[in-house]
């Protein structure tokens, strides 16, 4: 199995607080590594850099053995090869679903729209959205909403799929349902690196845990060992004050 | 909590519920105060207007005023010229509308370019908003449209076009920050969505954030060209004759205000659709622009 | 309705005319003025020669100031009982109290103005005639068909404008602008070829204020009468008729044409166009 994305000694800082600290991780390919730790401790930000919307301080940061870091890469086409779908504010309000999800194959790949819409419909039926192609999306909920977002991140055919607590905005009864089509991915050997906060979440989806604290991966493994036996004191805490209600 | 039924179970959709005495003796409360208020609205309405216009038609100056400022007479007269002014004024509205758009619309892209390359040309762009901003229209008319025929420069425009370069300068410096205030507005993840799916910087501009921002300021946008339609008119000072002008010329020649009234009259009249066009913009955006996300 | 207002009023029905000129009150004491043994004057801020010298109509230069002062003296006032005011335009011509007794401030006077205002008896016949810089368009023209194709302008509410429009007719509209200071920079720099001024004010505008430039010549009177200048009072004012009766004493004693002599002096030679 070849390695995806591959993160070596990756520093950023803002201003003067120092968010990720010479992290290395590696992600390699079907593979569903899940990032767990407190706010503040660099998920995001390293989620962020890998995509490309942050640059790194230091490190090198490879996809598929191209270094993305590089100056001279071209941001553009690297992004086309990584999906992102962000908390919140992800879809585009002032178009409906379907123009949403065909926006990129149509502006980018320069797909025309009739084949566009096609490919596109038929991945909101794999989710159960076709319904919902022609509405806004201030019609949807927020389950639907997200899961409208995940196949507009699939739909450039990406070879790693980028989740940033993706359910931490929505109302409990609607998290499942994002859940279980992150699952189906996970299934059909999409390669994906996730931040969150749902931890029988990660257990279920998880190959491999990293719990992040102040900028370093303090330890990493598969779930049962992580979430069930962590060695680190600060895992362990951690974990105590998520479980506490 | 139970209602229970008063009638007979024959609905429209199956529902058996039919309201208590209770209830229904709640809404005819309501209906009987919301008559009530309607009526000592209209009623009080009414009083204050009689009492403003006893007041004012039994002054003792009112005659006079009245053949001061609404002499039907010289309204007729003045009519047609202040037309002809007014003629002015929707033609230099409309190209000075269009030309504030776009050099605001402009500047307020070239202020959020995040590059450090494009430094000087977000510097300028602050810079040109600052003193534009500042200097009073006047001030920028005068240097224009008598500054520069001054220097005798050969292919120099008109009076009136260089009038109206001054009012799109003007315009366009206000027009560039609510623009820019519209475009800063939408949500950074929208953004980095957009760049996220493969977008460029001007395919992410055009499709999502400008789509989103124009909606967004439409309405203070359109609020600035209604007062552009006034402020137009001072490129009478220049020599053009606007409506504005054109009654002062009646005036002049009568010792009569009443022209003045005509060419207010109008005014609003002009004015009026643009103002529509506002409101229903406003309610439109408001009902598609609710944010996208939570649940 | 109005009746019973009447009594609250403070307009006053004019005085009786009286055709001898012997037979009117005008002593001061008489005199309705705005306030009692003072005669308030009326004017334009700023002002210009050769009416007014140095924007002091106090000083009773220039051909206005002189007229003023002559007159005061006429109805009895000495300098110290005279005091000025500056009215804008519109606040000479508009309804409602006035701040001055009489506003002189060269008003033309013509039926239609004296619906809204009462006019003193002439003090002034005046012309228009046009300036250019030598060297222009029109510099050298002698005709008024030469002028048809110019650019002209003149100032907002002047007869100087009227006359552009119905006189020389141009095929261009006429520039109008606020003031004369607008218009003799809008001439300098090119903008009109023209500018369209009463004939004393031509003068001292060629003489001491634009360089280079030249009267082309006078304007034919717009109607065939006459233009004349007149003193602006309050509509029905009580004081019309001793104001008016004053002027015609100073032109009946010779007063005016000597302040004309005075003050206007360089007024002349400049040819009619036609």
């Amino acid at each position: 199995m070849s390695t995806v994305l591959s993160c070596h000694e990756v520093r950023k800082a803002f201003g003067a607080t120092v968010v990720l600290r010479d992290l290395s991780l590696d992600v390699a390919e079907h593979e569903v590594v899940v990032l767990i730790g407190a706010s503040g401790s660099g998920k995001s930000t390293l989620l962020r850099c890998v995509n490309l919307l942050e640059t790194v301080d230091d490190g090198t940061i490879h996809l598929d053995g191209a270094d993305i870091t590089d100056p001279r890469a071209n941001a553009d086409h690297v992004r086309q090869r990584i999906g992102i779908v962000f908390q919140a504010f992800n879809l585009f309000p002032h178009m409906t679903v379907l123009d949403n999800v065909t926006l990129a194959p149509r502006r980018v790949h320069r797909v025309p729209r009739p084949e566009a819409e096609t490919r596109a419909l038929a991945l909101l039926e794999r989710v159960g959205l076709a319904g919902k192609a022609t509405e806004y999306p201030d019609r949807l909920s927020g389950g639907q909403q997200q899961r409208a977002a995940i196949v507009r991140a699939l739909v450039n055919s990406p070879r790693l799929l980028l989740l940033d607590e993706v359910t931490s905005a929505l109302d409990p009864e609607l998290v499942g349902e994002v859940l279980a089509l992150i699952r189906d991915l996970k299934d059909e050997g999409m390669t994906m690196l996730i931040a969150t906060h749902e931890m029988g979440f990660a257990r279920r989806v998880a190959d491999r845990v990293c719990f992040l604290d102040a900028g370093v991966i303090l330890e990493q493994g598969p779930p049962d060992q992580v979430l069930d036996a962590p060695s680190q004191p600060r895992t362990r805490q951690f974990l105590q004050r998520l479980a506490t209600p | 909590m139970d209602h229970p039924s008063t009638g007979s179970p024959s609905a429209l959709d199956g529902d058996p519920y039919r309201p208590s005495d209770l209830q229904l003796g709640r809404v005819a409360y309501r209906r009987r105060q919301t008559v009530r208020s309607v009526i000592v609205a209209a009623v009080s309405t009414l009083v204050l207007g009689l009492i403003l216009a006893v007041a004012i038609t039994g002054s003792p100056g009112w005659p006079r005023v009245q053949d001061s400022f609404l002499d039907p007479q010289v309204a007729a007269k003045s009519f047609v010229p202040v037309l002809r002014g007014l003629w002015l004024n929707i033609r230099l509205l409309f190209f000075c509308a269009i030309g504030a758009l776009a050099l605001g619309l402009t500047v307020a892209i070239g202020r959020t370019l995040r590059p450090a390359l494009f430094f000087p040309l977000r510097a300028l762009a602050a810079l040109y908003t600052y003193v534009f901003r500042g200097a009073p229209l006047i001030v920028v008319l005068y240097l224009f449209a008598f500054g520069i025929p001054g220097l005798r420069l050969t292919g120099t425009p008109s009076v009136l076009v260089l009038g109206g370069c001054a009012l799109v300068i003007t315009y366009g410096a206000y027009l560039a920050e609510v623009f820019r205030a519209g475009i800063e507005s939408v949500h950074p993840s929208q953004r980095a969505a957009a760049r996220s799916l493969g977008l460029t910087y001007g395919q992410t501009m055009r499709h999502v954030v400008l789509p989103q921002a124009l909606r967004r300021v439409a309405p203070p946008i359109l609020n600035d060209l209604v007062a552009l339609q006034k402020d137009v008119g001072l490129i009478s000072l220049a020599g053009p004759i606007d409506a504005i002008r054109a009654a002062q010329i009646q005036t002049a020649g009568s010792f009569n205000f009443t022209p003045y009234v005509v060419a207010g009259a109008l005014f609003v009249l002009l004015a009026a659709p643009l103002i529509a066009v506002t409101d229903w913009l406003t309610l439109r955006a408001a009902r598609r622009q609710s944010s996208v996300g939570t649940a | 309705m109005l009746a019973a207002f009447a009594g609250c009023s403070p307009q006053e029905t004019p005085a009786p005319a009286a055709t001898a000129t012997t037979g009117l009150a005008c002593g001061k004491a008489q005199l309705r003025t705005l306030t009692a043994g003072k005669l308030t004057i009326g004017t334009d801020e700023p002002v210009y020669p050769p009416w007014f010298v140095d924007n002091k109509p106090e000083n009773g230069q220039g051909f206005e100031g002189a007229v003023a002062q002559a007159l005061a003296t006429k109805l009895g006032y000495t300098a110290g009982e005279v005091a000025w005011v500056r009215v804008p335009f519109n606040n000479a011509i508009a309804p409602g109290p006035k701040t001055f007794d009489f506003d002189i401030n060269e008003f033309s006077i013509t039926e239609e103005r004296k619906a809204a205002v009462d006019f003193s008896a002439p003090y002034y016949d005046v012309t228009q005639a046009v300036v250019a810089l030598k060297n222009n368009k029109i510099g050298s023209a002698t005709t008024l068909a030469q002028l048809k194709t110019a650019k002209l302008g003149a100032q907002v509410g002047t007869t100087s404008l009227k006359a552009i429009t119905e006189v020389v007719q141009p095929t261009t509209q006429p520039s109008v602008y606020n003031n004369n200071d607008d218009a003799k920079a809008a001439l300098q720099n090119g903008t009109i070829d023209g500018l369209v001024l009463d004939l004393p004010t031509a003068f001292f505008v060629t003489a001491a204020e634009i360089d280079n430039s030249a009267i082309i010549g006078q304007l034919p009177q717009p109607s065939g009468q006459p233009e004349q200048f007149g003193l602006v009072l309050d509509k029905g004012s009580t004081l019309t008729p001793c104001i008016s009766q004053a002027v015609e004493s100073l032109r009946a004693d010779g007063t005016l044409k000597r302040l004309e002599d005075q003050w206007l002096a360089q007024v002349a030679g400049a040819p009619v166009l036609s």
